[in-house]
């Protein structure tokens, strides 16, 4: 039987809508699809090796912007972020009630063989570099792949 | 072979997850005794598992638990 294709395009970088997006890869990943996942923009925070926030990037600006955005371990609450506090303490809750941390479903997506694909575009304009991301980045691509890769895929875009 | 895995204590998605994991960790051939709650899991995971070619032998209730049998 030939496996359903879900191809995620993870532009956000906000906590809470990165769960959203690793919950839906490994849930599919778990039912046999096939997925990709595709970072672009603030979604590139969620991968970087630097988890906290770090002087990465080419360039005062991106040096800048980086520092900022910071990577995984400081991506914001969408809303209700009241300084970076609520997700400490919404892993917190999610910990108590045995659903899986950020930490263990980007795990559980390298463990089920999703496909990590970063923006070359948005790698370009942040100054980041592939070995600024995750090893689990097999590769770094533009549009017109990405779309070749899930022309016959669900695309989810969040 | 018979194996076992107790995700009574997982919420989606790692429920369907860890049992993937399990049976993709297996021999042809070999039985997964998979412990669940009813609900999500329990209509879950006997469909899913079938819908990848294994066989489901048994689903057998055991006090606020089910127990299905996968065979790989």
């Amino acid at each position: 039987m030939e496996r359903k294709k879900l191809s995620i395009v993870c532009f956000s970088g906000d906590f809470d809508k990165a769960l959203a997006a690793f919950t839906l890869a490994t849930g599919a990943a778990a039912v046999n699809w096939e997925v990709k996942m595709f970072f672009t923009f603030w979604g590139l925070n969620i991968l970087k090796r630097k988890t906290g926030r770090s002087w990465i990037g080419s360039g005062i600006l991106a040096r800048v912007f980086n520092f900022l955005m910071g990577g995984k371990k400081t991506l914001p609450l969408s809303r209700l972020n009241f300084g970076g506090v609520s997700p400490l303490l919404m892993t917190g809750m999610m910990k108590k009630n045995n659903v899986a941390t950020l930490d263990e479903l980007i795990d559980a997506a390298k463990e089920l063989n999703i496909d990590f694909v970063a923006c070359e575009m948005a790698m370009h304009i942040l100054g980041v570099k592939q070995e600024d991301l995750d090893g689990h980045v097999k590769d770094v691509a533009g549009v017109a792949t990405f779309l070749d890769v899930s022309k016959d895929a669900h695309i989810v875009f969040i | 072979m018979l194996h076992s895995i107790d995700i009574t204590k997982e919420r989606c998605p790692m429920t369907m997850v860890k049992v993937k994991l399990k049976l993709s960790q297996i021999e042809k051939g070999d039985m997964l005794d998979v412990l669940l709650a009813e609900g999500e899991p329990l209509q879950s995971v006997p469909r899913t598992a079938e819908e990848q070619g294994h066989h489901v032998e048994e689903i057998r209730k055991e006090g606020a638990y089910y127990h299905v049998m996968i065979r790989k």
